[in-house]
């Protein structure tokens, strides 16, 4: 047996991108973990202190805190985002010069970037000037997202809704076109009702879109910072402060860089793992066909 | 259940229909007897899914009532209209078992759940589906879920008319015959009128009583499949059903005599009016074509075999004329004559065969 010697220079062509995963993703994670594990007083001295600020973040209130608002953001966006998209979807008009109108109508939100959307709502809601603000309050509803936990919250979840309802709308529509025409026509003849149609033949066929809609929002909410940070700054108080404006609250107002780091990895582990649950709830095991 | 009649249909998918082009089907008159089992045969765009959708009410005919025996229905939505279908791609409902989906038109109908369970436990009998009512409908292959479509259908005890639409396009071909000849038991067995839509000759001269010939938007004839076979009504007719088609060929007519390259050729009929300005054309079989001592001289182009059988192409001038021969019988090399069964030769004008008989 004489083993030819094989040429090894083909591994070069995967050079780029052994750089490229290394420079975006595996460097930038190894130092943070290599923050997490460490304290330093400045000077570029560090001294490592094992799983010491895991623990001080996983038993701090003010993370606790932080972690519920942001998971109750994220609950409510979900909650009305993924019916609201699908409701969207079914009443948009399937063909015609209407089905384009409403497709270029349904994008322009997506299109608008995050401190744009932030700063616009932040001025129509301002009590005493802005449009949605002074109208609330004149037909006497008492609004002032600076001031009350409620209205600041309102106004999160309104924007986020304005701004990321198209997505599901779109998702969910590409997933209805895809139907054939033989389902409807199938069910039409079986005397199946409206819903009997939704429940059995258009909510199944959206199953996939759905997952990905869902997963999508979930993650995007999961880590929103610029909306809460240009309306109301985490405040009034702390009451819009989630998850990533704790973390720059802490990373870059305190300086606190073992804790920050130990934060952003549990963060990470929580989208992680909740994505997990999203998907494996969502596609069932036995599918194949 | 009732007779099924079309009267003066006509359907257009235009707002405003103009030309003769513009027609997706062109006055049509048609009955389906009770219980019959029928066959709407043609190439693909010459009408036959729209007529079916024109029954199933999920289409609204431009011109035309569409009736249920006495019922004139062309108004009732479909879900009305008592009608099953079958489509080319099997619809399930994935989510659902076998028997949620044999049981959904039921339950829609508000069926007490007793009555369902035992009429789908019949249903699911008929179609050897018995063993999977518990599976999800997803797993299963192509030929289980169209099963399952045409269960659907066979579940109603109030279906007047069950339509099949190429129900058998996605099925394997070693399972095609199975289903195939499954639906005519199930005919026979059912006794439910059912309209199959192909353009593959076999499974419509095997399914059906009588089969419906569709060309451009127009019935051009219906019959059994004898008839069509040995009196094709159309030259399109002739040259569609059979393999090879029919022989067509132009000719004169002189004094009620058919003349091919001025020879006479006797044939079953004759010409009923005038033919003046009108192009004739004889038609025969390749099966009612025969060598001979004296005929219509041709030279043998080329044989080919098969199977049982061997097609040969002669050509009489730039007319070619084709015969089917059985496997083994000799063919003569160059030069030599045909003759054609006067029984089975027809003369046709602009098309239409000539109604007198000779």
């Amino acid at each position: 047996m004489s083993a030819r010697p094989v040429n090894q220079r083909a591994w070069w062509l995967v050079l780029p991108v052994v750089l490229l995963v290394a420079f975006n993703a595996v460097i930038p994670l190894m130092t943070v973990v290599n923050y997490s594990v460490q304290e330093t007083f400045g000077n570029n001295q560090f001294f490592f202190e094992g799983v010491k600020w895991y623990s001080e973040v996983m038993h701090s209130s003010r993370f606790h805190d932080a972690l519920k608002r942001q998971l109750m953001f994220t609950g409510i966006i979900l909650a009305l985002e993924i019916p609201l998209g699908v409701a969207i979807a079914l009443a948009m008009p399937r063909r015609g010069a209407w089905a384009s109108a409403c497709l270029v109508l349904m994008s322009m939100p997506l299109l608008i970037p995050w401190n744009v959307v932030g700063a616009m709502w932040n001025i129509l809601a301002l009590p005493d000037i802005g449009l949605l603000g002074w109208t609330l309050n004149h037909i006497g509803i008492d609004y002032n997202y600076t001031r009350q936990p409620l209205s600041a919250w309102a106004t999160l979840i309104a924007m986020d809704v304005w701004h990321w309802t198209s997505l599901v709308a779109l998702l969910a529509y590409a997933g209805l076109s895809a139907i054939p025409d033989a389902y409807y026509q199938a069910a039409k003849i079986d005397g199946a009702s409206p819903w009997a149609v939704f429940r059995h033949v258009q909510l199944p066929k959206m199953r996939h879109v759905l997952t990905i809609a869902v997963l999508l929002r979930f993650m995007d909410s999961f880590m929103i910072y610029t909306e809460p940070m240009v309306l109301t700054g985490g405040g009034p108080g702390n009451s819009t402060t989630v998850l990533s404006i704790d973390l720059v609250k802490i990373a870059l107002g305190q300086f606190d860089l073992g804790p920050a780091a130990a934060m952003s990895l549990i963060y990470f582990l929580i989208i992680l793992l909740l994505s997990w649950v999203f998907y494996r709830v969502m596609t069932p095991a036995e599918e194949g066909a | 259940m009732a007779r099924l009649r079309l009267e003066g249909v006509r359907h257009s998918y235009r707002a405003q229909p103009a030309q003769d082009a513009d027609w997706a089907l062109k006055d049509v008159d048609l009955e389906f007897e009770d219980g019959g089992a029928y066959a709407l045969l043609g190439p693909s765009g010459c009408g036959k899914t729209t007529l079916l959708n024109l029954v199933s009410g999920l289409l609204h005919p431009t011109q035309g009532r569409v009736r249920f025996g006495d019922a004139d229905v062309t108004e009732l939505p479909t879900d009305r209209r008592n009608i099953a279908q079958v489509f080319q791609f099997p619809v399930v409902y994935d989510t659902m078992t076998v028997f949620d989906n044999l049981a959904f038109p039921l339950r829609n109908r508000g069926m007490a759940p007793d009555a369902v369970r035992s009429r789908v436990q019949e249903v699911a009998a008929l179609l050897d589906l018995e063993g999977m009512l518990g599976q999800r409908a997803a797993g299963l292959t192509a030929d289980g879920k169209q099963k399952i479509s045409l269960g659907r259908g066979l579940a109603r005890p109030d279906v007047n008319v069950l339509m099949l639409d190429e129900p058998l396009t996605v099925i394997d071909p070693h399972l095609k015959w199975r289903l195939r000849s499954k639906l005519k038991e199930l005919h026979q067995r059912v006794a439910l009128t059912m309209i199959y839509v192909t353009h593959d000759q076999t499974e419509a001269m095997t399914f059906a009583d009588r089969v419906v010939v569709m060309h451009e938007g127009a019935v051009v004839q219906v019959g059994t499949p004898v008839d069509l076979f040995e009196r094709p009504r159309h030259t399109f007719v002739g040259h569609f059903i059979g393999s090879p088609g029919m022989n067509v060929m132009p000719c004169q007519v002189d004094g009620g005599v058919a003349r091919l390259g001025g020879r006479a050729v006797p044939t079953a009929n004759r010409p009923d009016a005038s033919l003046a300005g009108r192009r004739t054309d004889l038609g025969v079989r390749p099966e009612f074509v025969r060598f001979a001592d004296d005929g219509i001289p041709v030279r043998v182009a080329r044989v080919s075999d098969a199977g049982r059988h061997q097609i040969v192409e002669a050509h009489h001038g730039d007319q070619v004329i084709r015969l089917l021969l059985r496997e083994g019988e000799s063919v003569p090399a160059g030069a030599a004559h045909v003759a054609f069964d006067p029984a089975y030769t027809h003369l046709y004008a602009d098309g239409w065969i000539c109604e007198a008989r000779a």
